[in-house]
């Protein structure tokens, strides 16, 4: 499957070259980081919404079942490696695209979290622009 | 002298074969003789018959004393020297006093048969001296390589123990001693002692799979193997183990999975665990705190950058840009703050006392240069945590070159406490050097004399976590460089002491342990002399404790292999929580005063529980010390279960004509000394003695095994009740 360059941050502004309409879940308790993802991922076109905690992400995944989620890994009340777990155990939703944006970089926690089922692992920092290319290629049919 | 029954018979034999014979011709000649002749005959020997009969009885005489010598050298003398030598066979040396019996008239066959058999006595006496003395000797070598061994374990700084198969401990170093003195809640005198089992300190469970993957190693045809754990103490501390196999010297070469026993190498890691966790979590929290802000700043930066941002939009991502590196900033602070310590110092540093290091440094100076060295105002108790040598060599290369270029003669030293560092400084008089020379000796490699370093002193000081500066105290016309170093606890001081107290050569082994293995038998059914106690003594407020007499002391020491161990006992003043009777503290003098800030017996008992445990118990008049632990189960929660036995009933029932069987009485008959009575330990140590020569006492009425001494103890204890 060959893919286009990606397109300039600025010329996603009007969703072009991105799959539209999609749901995208930011989950991160950490408000700096949601700020920016946030405005992200607007400006890609998608459709945002936000989790504060573990708790919340699994909720708003079951309710709104959205496309991808950004799913940090410490987070109150569950961690992101729990609600992958959650999502992977739960049929209904069982299938969502996962994206660990975390900031256990350690090799182990690459290896745990893929095994366990996330799609992407990012480690922070990050470079928005290879997220945001990162996240198209994944709603990408 | 007493005659035998054949000497006799072969004195009168010859008499009576003549008499017979005499007759008997006489018979034969009247036979053929006509009656004429006969009477002819009888007329003439009639009138002779007297000096017949004479003639008889000489020959009768002369050839019965004939007879009886001849049976004397034929008979009766290979007799006495068949039974002498079969004496000879199977007596001793005793025997050898006395020679064989050759003196006495006899064949000369028989005397060189005795000669030869004296002979090969005399020869086999010379063998068995002979392999006496070797043995003496081979004895004597395995006792001096022992206490060589020893000697060498108590020199180690490594705590070392080691056990045989059942756990049980047969050698220990004094630094081990120390280390278990710091797991224990008390004194640790419980925890480590021979013949104890190292089981109350590890799990056993522990101990047996380390064992288990070192007899795997040995059966791989390792040439070394040995095992590691980690454990942590009751006390809280964690202890790196390290165990080696003590292989069985009388195994066969192949046969490597033969062990008897195995050594135990401890290493206290509890600090160097501390710091490496900490070292750990500062590092973690720099690595992921650090890559969360940095994610925020990065992705608010590239937000940032997009050219069609509008204004509250800007101002909201400039936000987190400021947020975010105010956090970072905070964090690095505090990190800076807090980590300074543990983050450095990875060289290898060694404990020493300040003063020694002081003292050593004026001699490697005076040794190395032309330059006096002194010491003033040095803190006689501080510790210091150096690298002692390049300390040593930097401090002479520096009083080297203020000899060589500035000409200074003399030197001080000074060692001090300030706050968390210490100061060591090198002081002189007069002269003093500019800021960029001091630079300059500071970055340049040491040399003194002939002895070049590839360190400089910076190098030094860094691997101190130190620092360094030169320093001009214009009042005093004094300047000094000083060194800024890492102070140790001062911890040694305690061990020094506690080492120190060994006068005697300590009883730290009993490798005779290493036999007793097999001890499925019965308790009461093992042998006096192989069983192991606590012989102790009691001092209390009075004689009654139903009535509220409380112990006031306990003493305790152990006995192992028929050995008193003078190092390892038990002495503990108790507060006894009440008033001490006056008439009491004449005979035990302890005063309120001694009791006063003691641990109670609810602390004091489960410590000596714990001390006399897997032992018998042995006191003099142990019904009087039993009812005051028995008082105190109920309170302490600890039982004593183990056999008790009691050295008075044991001495009435070793030698029951003697009327007093008091301490005293039975020291004096036993020939011991008595010294330091009425203090717990001091009598305990008493009895122990008195104990140990029961023993053999005991042994001779019969009396060997524990259960036979606890019956002989009672039946004395009811012949003493009827009187």
């Amino acid at each position: 499957m060959s893919r286009k360059p990606a397109p300039q941050a600025n010329s996603a502004a009007d969703g072009e070259g991105s799959p539209v309409n999609c749901k995208v879940l930011i989950a991160d308790d950490e408000p700096n980081i949601v700020v920016s993802l946030e405005f992200l991922m607007k400006r890609e076109g998608y459709d945002v919404s936000i989790a504060r905690d573990g708790q919340q992400a699994l909720d708003a995944i079951r309710r709104l079942r959205p496309d991808l989620v950004l799913l940090d890994d410490m987070m109150p009340l569950r961690s992101g490696l729990e609600v992958l777990q959650a999502v992977r155990a739960d049929e209904a939703v069982a299938g969502t695209r996962i994206l660990m944006l975390t900031a256990k970089g350690r090799e182990t926690d690459i290896a745990k979290g893929l095994a366990l089922g996330a799609d992407a692992y990012v480690t922070k920092p990050f470079s928005t622009r290879e997220l945001a290319e990162r996240v198209r290629r994944m709603l990408s049919p | 002298m007493k005659v035998d029954a054949g000497e006799f018979a072969a004195a009168l034999a010859p008499g009576a074969v003549l008499a017979l014979a005499g007759l008997g011709l006489g018979a034969a000649l009247a036979a053929t003789l006509a009656p004429g002749e006969r009477e002819a005959l009888g007329a003439m020997l009639a009138p002779r018959a007297t000096l017949l009969l004479l003639a008889w009885a000489v020959l009768a005489i002369a050839l019965g004393a004939l007879a009886r010598r001849a049976y004397a050298i034929w008979v009766r003398q290979p007799a006495r020297l068949a039974e002498a030598a079969q004496a000879l066979l199977a007596a001793g040396d005793a025997m050898r006093e006395q020679p064989l019996p050759a003196a006495a008239p006899c064949a000369a066959g028989a005397r060189a048969l005795a000669d030869v058999a004296d002979a090969l006595a005399r020869q086999r006496d010379a063998l068995r001296a002979d392999i006496g003395a070797k043995v003496q000797e081979a004895a004597r070598g395995i006792e001096h390589e022992r206490s060589r061994l020893a000697a060498l374990m108590s020199e180690l700084t490594q705590s070392v123990v080691v056990c045989n198969l059942d756990g049980r401990i047969l050698l220990y170093n004094p630094r081990a001693r120390l280390q278990f003195q710091a797991l224990s809640p008390t004194a640790g005198a419980e925890l480590v002692g021979l013949g104890r089992s190292i089981y109350a300190v590890f799990d056993r469970q522990l101990v047996a799979h380390a064992l288990e993957s070192v007899q795997q190693r040995l059966q791989r045809g390792a040439a070394q193997p040995s095992a590691q754990f980690v454990t942590s103490s009751r006390a809280g501390r964690l202890l790196r183990v390290q165990m080696a196999a003590v292989r069985d010297p009388s195994a066969a070469p192949g046969d490597a999975a033969q062990l008897s026993g195995f050594v135990l190498m401890l290493h206290d890691i509890t600090r160097e665990f501390e710091q490496d966790s900490e070292r750990d979590r500062l590092l973690h929290a720099l690595t992921e705190g650090s890559r969360s802000s940095l994610g925020s700043l990065q992705a608010a930066v590239d937000m940032l950058e997009l050219p069609d941002l509008d204004a509250p939009a800007r101002e909201r991502f400039l936000r987190v840009v400021r947020e975010e590196v105010r956090s970072m900033s905070a964090r690095i602070q505090s990190l800076a703050a807090s980590a300074s310590e543990s983050l450095k110092t990875r060289w290898p540093l060694e404990e020493m006392l300040g003063a020694d290091l002081v003292q050593a440094a004026q001699r490697h100076i005076e040794a190395r240069s032309q330059v006096r060295a002194s010491a003033s105002d040095v803190d006689p108790g501080l510790w210091l945590r150096v690298d002692s040598y390049a300390l040593l060599q930097a401090l002479a290369s520096l009083a080297a070159r203020l000899a060589e270029e500035f000409a200074v003669a003399r030197v001080q030293l000074r060692l001090r406490r300030e706050g968390e560092r210490a100061h060591l400084d090198l002081v002189w008089s007069g002269t003093p050097i500019s800021t960029e020379t001091a630079m300059g000796w500071e970055t340049d490699p040491m040399t003194v004399g002939d002895e070049a370093s590839p360190l400089s002193v910076r190098d030094v000081v860094e691997r101190h976590g130190g620092a360094f500066w030169f320093q001009r105290e214009r009042a005093r016309q004094e300047s000094f460089f000083r060194f800024l170093l890492p102070p140790a606890q001062p911890q040694e001081q305690l061990e020094a002491a506690a080492l120190l107290r060994s006068d005697s050569r300590p009883e730290y082994y009993d490798f005779d342990l290493f036999r007793t293995g097999a001890q499925a038998r019965e308790l009461g059914e093992r042998r006096l002399v192989d069983l192991a106690y606590t012989v102790f003594d009691t001092e209390t407020t009075g004689l009654d404790p139903a009535q509220g007499d409380e112990i006031l002391q306990i003493g305790a020491a152990r006995i192992v292999n028929g050995k008193v161990l003078r190092h390892e006992c038990f002495e503990q003043l108790v507060d006894p929580g009440r008033s001490i009777p006056a008439a009491g503290i004449s005979i035990h003098g302890i005063t309120p005063a001694m009791v006063a800030g003691q641990p109670g017996i609810g602390q004091v008992l489960p410590a000596f529980h714990a001390f006399a445990s897997d032992t018998v118990l042995v006191a003099h008049n142990a019904a009087f010390d039993m009812r005051f632990l028995q008082m105190k189960e109920a309170a302490t929660g600890v039982r004593f279960e183990q056999p008790v036995l009691d050295t008075l009933l044991l001495s009435a029932a070793a030698s029951p004509q003697q009327a007093s069987h008091d301490l005293e009485a039975i020291a004096a008959r036993l020939g011991i000394p008595v010294l330091g009575r009425h203090t717990g330990l001091g009598d305990a140590l008493l009895t122990a003695e008195i104990f140990l020569r029961l023993i053999p006492l005991l042994a001779a009425q019969g009396i060997h095994t524990l259960d036979q001494a606890r019956e002989a103890a009672q039946r004395t204890w009811y012949a003493r009740l009827r009187y």
